[in-house]
């Protein structure tokens, strides 16, 4: 816990009315769940030493790759930082990515998926009413907005400009993350002309890259 | 009415802004759900707004039936040139929108340069 102040020292600095849900939206698979588990095993005091850090990164790097992993809104209640002497606690709200359609029939294709067809339709009737409710929640019992995307992709996307037209008009304080810098094909410059009027902070949620910037730009977003 | 799309057809509904302004967001997306599920692409004369978008989303994924229906593709004309960031683009309404749905096995590879947006529509046989 030492070791977590220092680290975290002056950087959460909330205010009496602190936002209570985060929400982490973004596409599928640009690392919201890597991020979370991140955030989560980071407030226990983990990270910082290299023994911590490959273990965190493994734990973090095997996350699946079959479509909808995530498929309903994951809770991860007070996720609490002590700073100063002081708790902060905040819900993190994992959601699945949004899409516009969910094919049962994709989960078959990989290799991973141990599962038979009917367990593949189980799959994707949950992650239709995970995204569901991921849009309700936004439009309403969300406080604060995290959205993480890959940054090696395009990030002008239909979808992309739906979710942060809703975060805009609910009003909803949000912090933008060019996840994977890690990777070659890696362009945050592109993120930052989509997001001009966010902060856009660079990461590698897999390899706890720049979390501190994240951090301070979080308590100053939703502080 | 025609019953949508038969072995050689693909049928095409423009919708104008004048009867969309009219709609309520339930009636605006029941139409476009109704349509779609009916195999056509509908193309509508505007952009519908953030919270609309996303409710449409939402009564998509409850409308999805692994036996007849994955889900939708959408894609909206963006005026590239004259808005910068996503949220410029969004509600930037000065010039004519535009808006194709259709579904997502049918509606492929939208893409869209300065002037043209282009969409491939595979037009597959109705399952006896």
């Amino acid at each position: 816990m030492d070791k977590l102040k220092g680290k975290f020292s002056g950087w959460f600095v909330f205010g009496e009315s602190a936002p209570e849900n985060i929400g982490i939206y973004g596409p599928p698979n640009s690392g919201k769940t890597t991020l979370t588990n991140r955030i989560v095993k980071e407030s226990t005091g983990l990270g910082g030493d290299e023994q911590d850090e490959e273990e965190l990164e493994e734990e973090m790097g095997s996350a699946s790759h079959i479509p909808h992993e995530t498929r309903r809104a994951d809770k991860k209640e007070d996720v609490t930082i002590e700073h100063d002497g002081e708790e902060v606690t905040l819900n993190v709200v994992d959601t699945p990515g949004v899409e516009t359609q969910v094919d049962y029939e994709e989960f078959v294709e990989y290799d991973d998926f141990d599962g038979d067809e009917e367990d593949a339709i189980e799959r994707s009737r949950e992650a239709t009413e995970g995204i569901s409710e991921a849009m309700r929640w936004l439009r309403g019992d969300i406080d604060g907005v995290i959205y993480v995307l890959d940054s090696t992709k395009d990030p002008f996307t239909q979808l992309n400009t739906m979710v942060m037209g809703v975060i805009e008009s609910e009003d909803v304080p949000a912090v933008v993350l060019a996840n994977k810098v890690d990777e070659e094909d890696s362009n945050v410059e592109r993120i930052r002309n989509a997001f001009p009027q966010y902060d856009v902070i660079p990461v590698s949620a897999l390899h706890g890259e720049n979390m501190e910037e994240m951090y301070k730009s979080i308590s100053e977003n939703f502080g | 009415m025609s019953e949508g799309n038969n072995k050689n057809n693909v049928q095409l509904e423009f919708v104008r802004s004048r009867r969309l302004e009219k709609m309520a967001t339930a009636e605006k997306i029941r139409m476009i759900l109704d349509s779609v599920k009916e195999e056509k692409i509908v193309i509508l004369e505007d952009r519908m707004n953030p919270d609309e978008e996303s409710k449409l989303i939402e009564a998509t994924m409850k409308e999805i039936n692994p036996d007849n229906f994955s889900g939708i593709e959408i894609e909206s004309y963006k005026d590239e040139q004259k808005s910068s960031g996503l949220f410029d683009r969004f509600m930037s309404n000065d010039d004519p929108q535009m808006t194709i749905i259709g579904p997502s096995n049918q509606l492929n590879e939208v893409n869209q340069d300065e002037d043209i947006m282009t969409a491939m529509i595979s037009n597959e046989e109705e399952q006896g």
